[in-house]
């Protein structure tokens, strides 16, 4: 578990290196998962427990939203002109994206026949 | 005998206490959304961040110094971002048989999204200001913040749209699937994790590992693809 951190948060600092290097304007997290990636794909070796940690972090992915969540409240001022039209938009907005998204993907893969085994999973 | 009023001013000047505070709400809400069967309105980030926003109301707290404690909490994203790799490459085989339907909803997805905000905002009479900062809306706070800067716009606003989109789409994704009857799960996770980034991707996980580990791609992918195309969707949506 210590170790499987340690793997963790260099990956993230390596990530974040490299993006301040090349100045990308990607977050360096996501370069990190990159890495952390590649590290796999190749088999380096990693300690025991990186699964374990990967996995538990991410089972309560949604707690470490919460204080970016409490930070909106305090921005709820600048909503105040115009809050009821931009919750319209964002809820048209993202039903329309989420069914165009969902419906591509399905549909592309069942003209393929992939979607049998993999997608089916309950 | 202790007086309470020096006890408070004591305890809501530490970290400790709001770290604590934001462990427990999201311990309760976790608990109540599975006491309701991970019903998609019993949202845990939703349920935590209503009841912490009221604490700090009524306890006259400023943001600063709840931020204090819970940026224990905050700093994790960045490791459980990294962490996403793990499911990623466990799920390889199924990533690579899907890779052409991913990335033509990739791309879709992030055109339709970029695209309908703007244009709703546009048709609504929105400012300019709320147009450009609803555009990035569904990439990950930190590339939509970036973004954000890099076209004039305000952001924390943008922050604001980025947090709005992550909860309303966790919460609409589930029933949505199921009124178009939608059972491939791969198909579902990607749509959550394209629109919804990382509160999307908590959600997938919360229902099917396998939907996660397809918002988590969604998710690094369609922040990127956001960062190259608002960029150059805006003059030909605005103009």
């Amino acid at each position: 578990m210590l170790h499987a951190f340690a793997i963790l948060l260099s990956l993230q600092l390596a990530g974040e290196a490299l993006v301040r290097a090349v100045s990308s304007p990607l977050p360096g997290p996501v370069v990190g998962l990159a890495l952390l990636f590649l590290w796999l794909v190749v088999k380096l070796p990693l300690p025991q427990a990186t699964n374990e940690t990967a996995d538990g972090i991410l089972k309560h992915l949604s707690l470490l939203f919460v204080p970016a969540g409490v930070g909106l409240v305090q921005q709820l001022p600048l909503l105040r002109d115009e809050g009821w039209k931009l919750l319209i938009v964002i809820l048209i907005s993202i039903t329309v994206s989420l069914a165009a998204t969902a419906v591509t993907f399905a549909v592309l893969a069942k003209l393929m026949k992939i979607d049998s085994e993999a997608g089916r999973e309950s | 005998m202790i007086n309470f009023v020096d006890l408070w001013v004591y305890l809501s000047g530490n970290s400790l206490l709001w770290l604590t505070v934001t462990l427990l709400a999201y311990i309760a809400a976790d608990a109540i959304s599975a006491a309701l069967g991970r019903h998609p309105l019993a949202n845990p980030v939703l349920i935590s961040v209503v009841f912490i926003s009221a604490v700090l109301v009524l306890s006259k707290t400023a943001f600063p110094s709840y931020f204090a404690g819970a940026q224990f909490i905050h700093f994790l994203l960045g490791p459980a971002t990294v962490a996403l790799a793990v499911p990623l490459f466990r799920h390889l085989p199924e990533v690579k048989r899907m890779f052409v339907p991913m990335i033509a909803a990739l791309i879709v997805g992030c055109v339709v999204s970029i695209a309908s905000a703007v244009l709703l905002a546009k048709w609504l009479g929105l400012s300019k200001l709320a147009m450009l900062a609803l555009a990035p809306k569904s990439a990950t706070a930190a590339i939509a913040m970036g973004v954000a800067e890099n076209i004039h716009s305000d952001p924390a606003l943008t922050a604001v749209m980025v947090i709005m989109t992550g909860i309303s789409g966790a919460i609409l994704v589930t029933p949505l699937m199921n009124v178009l009857r939608l059972k491939n799960y791969a198909a579902r996770g990607f749509a959550a994790g394209l629109v919804s980034h990382g509160i999307g991707t908590a959600r997938a996980f919360q229902v099917n590992p396998l939907a996660g580990t397809f918002a988590g791609i969604a998710l690094g992918l369609n922040g990127v693809l956001t960062a190259i195309l608002v960029p150059l969707l805006l003059p030909w949506l605005l103009g």
